[in-house]
């Protein structure tokens, strides 16, 4: 569906993307996950024709977005990181410009304006001034801008930034919607989202592809930097006996030691976080000590660029 | 492209500045019919139309101003760049729509001549060809605040520009009377805007090898030219600044010439401006 080839972006002497190449294929739902400034929007902004590429191709559907715009732009949707909305122009006037524009007529535009109205559940506020909206519903309207056409892949950078948990979850079911019919590739620096969403991350650190894989195996990719993490009811010297007799655990970071509820952070080096979990229970439990909580610290994002950006330099080094 | 036109002509009949352009040109040609045809009597309208041009120096700048600045402050830019539509169609469907927004003023203004035929004796000819002149200096003008509203996101700052532009295209012709007219003033006026276009060149393609191989290119050719035959510069910039201007074209339709280089020179104008507005659309998908 997408295939992206040795795709460079240079400004001056800054490479804001290097030699990137994926392929995406159709009925997914993709995330493009990086740190602020990893080329995440550059790249987006290439592959939906708004940017010009130093070296490298895009093809969408077949046809290259530099040599046959028209065709490739057809085939895709996109949503920038601020929805480039008319302030002064209702939803329905909006939309009705953008399917003119895709070069939808008449009957068919009113035809199709009417579904993606009601797939972003936009009736409400349809006649209401776009300035007068929430950032969720302007949101919904950057997407139903997005949905006309009907085009098979639908591209959204960044589109849960700056709302509210609210928003962000209804935001969330709309992309997840989206995804049962179209090919929908999204932008995020937060993990948590694209593992609840996408089916397929690409993560990108300083322009180049760090990683392309499924959310679950992602997680594996992180080695050492787990850890588990407790709130005892006990003293701290208690606490620390208990812990030294655990044979995998050998490094710990005591918190708030005040209150007789003491938190503390296990760093695994080596073995199940499981396992290590098991272990701790059944030791504090020996002990007669109560846990308030037991949390497995699950892979952070900047766990993963630090590894990822650590294993590069080793790489380049 | 007539997604964008009817867009644009959306927009203009729900904004302010579309009314105040209107009112100001139709309160003007009143103010210059006024004084011209009924109080001294005379019996050309063209001459009104000449005293109105001036005033174009501050509406069309406030007219053109938001075309392209706006988009790109909103960020719908990245919106029609995205569009399956090209940049030309674009700019040719904001124009079209522009031309438009002064077009209907203009037709109520193309009612006058045919009132005044009805208490004395127009001649017409001349009044209907100063004002299709009119419509067509208008059209360069409105060109030229086109690009210069492609050049910034900050709408003020393309007024202000396009007002001291136009004021200087206007004054054009007086100040050529007070500019040295020796062959080593227009020559050393030559380079400086030889600077000055390598400075624009540079802005607007930020690309160091080309600024510095047009400027040069044009300061060596200016050298060359003065050390072989520096008479070709005598009387140059007078005569080149005589010429660039839109407004002095206008005043030979108001003394009753239909000059068709005027004319063809206006179409160039309007060629040129919409040229470089694709242009400086399309670079920002290059920096």
């Amino acid at each position: 569906m997408i295939k992206v080839e040795h795709l460079t972006k240079r400004y001056g002497n800054f490479t804001a993307v290097n030699d990137l190449s994926f392929e995406i294929e159709e009925g997914h739902v993709y995330g493009f996950l990086g740190p602020n400034g990893a080329g995440k929007s550059t790249t987006m902004n290439i592959m939906t024709g708004c940017l010009s590429a130093t070296e490298g191709h895009v093809r969408i559907g077949g046809h290259d977005i530099f040599d046959e715009p028209d065709k490739a732009k057809k085939l895709m949707g996109y949503l920038p990181e601020q929805p480039p909305l008319y302030m002064n122009e209702t939803p329905l006037e909006y939309l009705k410009f953008v399917g003119e524009a895709k070069g939808i007529k008449g009957r068919e535009l009113a035809g199709q304006i009417k579904t993606v109205v009601e797939r972003t559940r936009l009736e409400d506020v349809q006649n209401r001034l776009i300035s007068k909206l929430s950032k969720g519903y302007r949101q919904r309207v950057g997407i139903a801008q997005a949905l006309l056409g009907n085009p098979g892949v639908i591209i959204l950078d960044e589109p849960t930034v700056g709302l509210d948990p609210i928003q962000i979850i209804e935001i969330r079911d709309l992309i997840k919607q989206l995804g049962q019919e179209h090919t929908v590739i999204l932008s995020s620096h937060i993990l948590s989202e694209v593992q609840a969403i996408c089916e397929k991350v690409l993560i990108i650190v300083r322009g180049k592809l760090a990683a392309f894989d499924e959310p679950g195996n992602l997680e594996k990719l992180l080695t050492a930097s787990n850890t588990v993490s407790f709130v005892a009811e006990a003293k701290v010297w208690e606490i620390e006996e208990i812990l030294q007799e655990i044979e995998a655990v050998s490094d710990w970071q005591i918190k708030n030691p005040e209150d007789g509820r003491v938190r503390v952070d296990v760093r695994i080096d080596s073995g199940e976080a499981n396992d290590i979990c098991r272990s701790i229970f059944l030791a504090f439990a020996e002990k007669k000590r109560a846990l308030l909580e037991l949390t497995k610290k699950g892979a952070n994002l900047e766990d993963v660029f630090i590894e990822l950006t650590e294993g590069e330099s080793e790489v380049a080094d | 492209m007539t997604a964008v036109f009817k867009h644009e002509l959306s927009n203009y009949f729900h904004s302010l500045t579309t009314y105040i352009f209107g009112a100001f040109l139709l309160a003007f040609v009143g103010i210059g019919a006024m004084i011209y045809n009924i109080q001294q009597a005379v019996a050309n309208f063209e001459y009104v139309l000449g005293f109105v041009s001036l005033v174009f120096v501050v509406i069309v700048p406030v007219l053109t101003m938001r075309v392209i600045a706006e988009e790109r402050k909103q960020k719908t830019d990245q919106l029609l760049y995205s569009l399956p539509i090209t940049t030309t169609q674009v700019v040719t469907g904001k124009y079209l729509a522009l031309l438009v927004i002064y077009l209907i003023p203009l037709c109520i203004v193309a009612i006058y001549p045919l009132i005044f035929a009805k208490y004395g004796e127009v001649y017409l000819i001349t009044s209907y060809g100063s004002i299709a002149a009119f419509f067509i200096m208008g059209a360069a003008l409105i060109a030229m605040g086109t690009f210069i509203s492609s050049l910034t996101e900050n709408q003020g700052f393309a007024a202000g520009i396009g007002i001291a532009v136009m004021l200087l295209n206007y004054y054009s012709v007086s100040l050529a009377e007070h500019v040295s007219a020796t062959a080593f003033g227009s020559a050393a006026a030559l380079c400086v805007l030889g600077l000055v276009l390598g400075a624009v060149i540079r802005f607007m393609t930020k690309n160091e090898n080309l600024t510095y191989a047009v400027t040069l290119g044009l300061l060596v050719t200016v050298g060359i030219v003065y050390f072989t035959d520096s008479t070709v510069f005598e009387g140059l910039l007078p005569k080149l600044m005589t010429q660039l201007s839109l407004f002095e074209r206008f005043y030979k339709f108001v003394n009753g010439v239909f000059d068709l280089t005027a004319i063809i020179y206006y179409l160039t104008v309007i060629a040129f401006f919409l040229f470089l507005s694709v242009q400086s659309l399309e670079k920002r998908r290059y920096n």
